[in-house]
């Protein structure tokens, strides 16, 4: 099981911000995403069309998901295929393990998928004696370092090519100690020699789904290294994971979707590999796997079904939103502490654990509201933190300098003569404190602030007794 | 039906406020919904005649690193492909799908080019396919698996070689959609197994988001656009 550190999001994030290797990969990787993206939008003059059609047809979807999620399984079962309900990441365990051993197992080749994670399937396969391989070249690097992925479609974002080269020298060793490894390109070379071998090993391969077709009982990857098709294609067994809210209805809806995946994640048209897979090999197929199955994961999500989170459920996975997040683009993926980082973890993540875990994350947000500006299907990111927020507040989870603070200012703030006798007073006072310097580099109570920076003092005056000046006539 | 099943849908339309599935009326409406496969939003950019198309699917598929060459005639296609291998100084073996689209062609004529139809194994060096179909607004080829078509093909071998007629370039996946459902009565009513979008080669930014091609996937894909009448 992923074991969630987000509760520890503070001291997560201040250890990340000292991480000399994960700035350096941040710094390489900034910009990349957002000007892709940008390009990608700017050729294509129905973007923002799609957005709103993509967002409605996700709704859509959510109003009625229980009866696409059983037409959906009515389809694949029409193919020849299997479809199994989780309740949660332990039951989809039980149901991967199940498969596996029916089959015999001693390897599994892994797609890139977050369901998986959220669900520890390497863990529980590894602990019952089966090789799990991840093939995506992003997953199979952090798997080498035993980390977890610290980005949703760039699981390696946080990795510098000097800490691959090392990876790869500790874990080929069959290879010559003295070959250059200095360049991405040789580096790729090597694992794809290196996994090519595994591909025909394993017994059951297992990806996760970018979308469920409820009309066609069809599960979707959207991949780029064709890691997936390969791990899908040549073993016995094809396991597909896909969470409860994958599902559209019809292959029009999933082209709307799909036109709004790759160019909002990576700023591709189109990523290299769309794959549709309809139940198992078929009479006089000459490859293709024997055996079909999808696990429908729920975990908490049909719990936020009715609640202020709902919307969240139309999250096609693109990472934008952490792409965009200053937060995110300072301390890194891991410093979330659980699958899902950035904006959409900061939603996700409270509502699928809870808020005494996952709490701490929707105040990692300068509500800039970048997320909710390239979300491809309109999730008010900020909106839903400042929710989560409340709800911190309500269940007294905020430390208590913070809340004493809140209170005082919401005292004032209720008394608008009090707020601005007061305001009046505390300007004067830190005008004539700071006298010419006009900042203070140090202040009882805002330590936090000053440390790394001044304060600057107010001139005397507060900004409503300046508007109320300039209202009667003082100023254009 | 499994206990995890009931609960997930039940708790699904607690939320939902309702205390089963949605009423009849409700249900004929979805499937009425599903069954008139209304488009949504398909983007003008294919608003072109025939050879603007066939140019918009060829520069799509360009800016994604794939590489196009255009023939008049099925003949062609044979030396085209030997031509391409020795450019590229690749092995004259290939792996050919047993696909009737490819038997169009005197492959005798290529004396050096050693062929094998059906499955690739590990080391076949070159696959040469065709493609049911593709999509001229993002240079997107369509593929089909069947018998005649197996899938390894598309992504085993390093370099993929695939033989497209230019009357299969359609505009939009809308398109394709029709296309796979007009012949869905001869699969059985079901999609083929798997269909293969594939634009471009194989591709990673996994290290240090440096582009790189070929990461498990084809590191050249070749795309032999044949006139077949229309003007190539």
């Amino acid at each position: 099981m992923y074991v969630s550190t987000s509760s520890a999001f503070k001291s997560n994030a201040a250890r990340e911000l000292k991480n000399a290797d994960l700035q350096t990969a941040l710094g390489k990787a900034r910009g990349h995403f957002i000007d892709g993206r940008q390009t990608a939008v700017d050729r294509l003059p129905e973007f923002d069309a799609l957005r709103d059609r993509g967002r409605d047809i996700k709704n859509h979807v959510i109003e009625h998901l229980d009866f696409y999620l059983e037409t959906f399984e009515e389809n694949v079962r029409k193919a020849g295929g299997h479809v199994h309900w989780a309740r949660t990441a332990a039951e989809a365990q039980a149901i991967v393990l199940d498969i596996c051993r029916s089959v015999g197992a001693t390897s599994v080749n892994k797609g890139k998928s977050m369901i998986s994670e959220e669900c520890g399937i390497n863990d529980a396969l590894e602990a019952n004696g089966i090789r799990a391989v991840e093939t995506d070249l992003g997953e199979y690097i952090i798997q080498l370092r035993g980390e977890k992925p610290s980005h949703i479609i760039a699981p390696a974002v946080h990795v510098t090519r000097a800490q691959v080269e090392t990876s790869f020298r500790e874990a080929h060793t069959h290879l010559d100690p003295a070959r250059n490894l200095d360049e991405p390109p040789t580096m790729l070379d090597e694992a794809r020699g290196v996994l090519r071998k595994k591909y025909f090993e394993a017994e059951v391969g297992i990806t996760g789904a970018n979308f469920l077709v409820a009309e066609t009982g069809t599960s979707i990857i959207v991949t780029n290294e064709g890691n997936g098709d390969l791990s899908q294609l040549l073993p016995k067994v094809h396991i597909a994971l896909a969470s409860i809210e994958k599902v559209v209805p019809t292959l029009e809806d999933t082209a709307t979707l799909l036109r709004l995946l790759a160019r909002s994640a990576t700023g591709q048209e189109f990523s290299s590999y769309t794959t549709l897979s309809t139940g198992p090999r078929r009479a006089g197929d000459p490859d293709g796997p024997e055996q079909y199955h999808v696990v429908l994961l729920d975990n908490g999500r049909s719990a936020m079904l009715g609640t202020e989170f709902q919307d969240m459920l139309r999250c096609i996975r693109c990472g934008a939103c952490m792409n965009h997040c200053p937060v995110y683009q300072s301390v890194g993926g891991h410093a979330y502490g659980w699958v899902y980082p950035g904006p959409m973890g900061a939603v996700l993540t409270p509502s699928l654990l809870g808020i005494a875990e996952g709490g701490q994350l929707p105040n990692a947000s300068t509500f800039c509201g970048r997320c909710e500006e390239v979300c491809p299907v309109r999730i008010p990111l900020p909106k839903m933190m400042r929710h989560w927020r409340n709800h911190e507040h309500e269940a007294h989870l905020s430390p208590g300098g913070y809340r004493v603070g809140l209170g005082l200012w919401a005292f004032f703030a209720r008394r608008p003569a009090l707020y601005r006798l007061a305001a009046g007073l505390q300007a004067r006072l830190m005008a004539r404190l700071a006298r010419q310097r006009g900042r203070f580099s140090s202040l009882p109570l805002a330590k936090g602030w000053t440390r790394y920076r001044d304060l600057p003092a107010p001139e005397g005056r507060t900004f409503q007794s300046l508007w109320a000046e300039r209202r009667r006539g003082g100023g254009a | 039906m499994s206990a995890a099943r009931d609960q997930i849908l039940g708790s699904v339309r607690k939320a939902l406020g309702r205390d089963g599935p949605v009423d009849a009326g409700t249900a004929e409406r979805l499937r009425a919904g599903i069954a008139a496969h209304a488009r949504n939003i398909v983007p003008k950019r294919t608003d072109l005649d025939r050879p603007a198309l066939l140019d918009l699917f060829q520069t799509m598929a360009q800016n994604v690193h794939a590489t196009v060459a255009r023939v008049a005639r099925m003949d062609d296609v044979p030396a085209a492909v030997g031509d391409y291998l020795k450019g590229q100084n690749l092995p004259a073996q290939i792996v050919m799908a047993p696909d009737p689209t490819l038997d169009g062609a005197d492959w005798g004529s290529q004396k050096l080019l050693e062929i094998r139809r059906g499955v690739p194994v590990e080391s076949d060096p070159v696959s040469v396919t065709s493609a049911a179909a593709a999509v001229a607004e993002t240079g997107t080829l369509i593929m089909n698996s069947g018998p005649d078509h197996p899938s390894t093909l598309n992504f085993l071998p390093e370099t993929h070689i695939v033989v497209l007629p230019a009357s299969r370039v359609a505009k939009s996946y809308e398109d394709i959609w029709d296309q796979l459902r007009g012949q869905m009565a001869e699969r059985g009513g079901l999609l083929p197994r798997t269909v293969n979008m594939v634009t471009g080669p194989s591709r990673s930014g996994d290290i240090e988001q440096t582009l790189l091609l070929g990461a498990h996937g084809p590191r050249r894909l070749h795309i032999v656009l044949v006139g077949d009448g229309e003007e190539t």
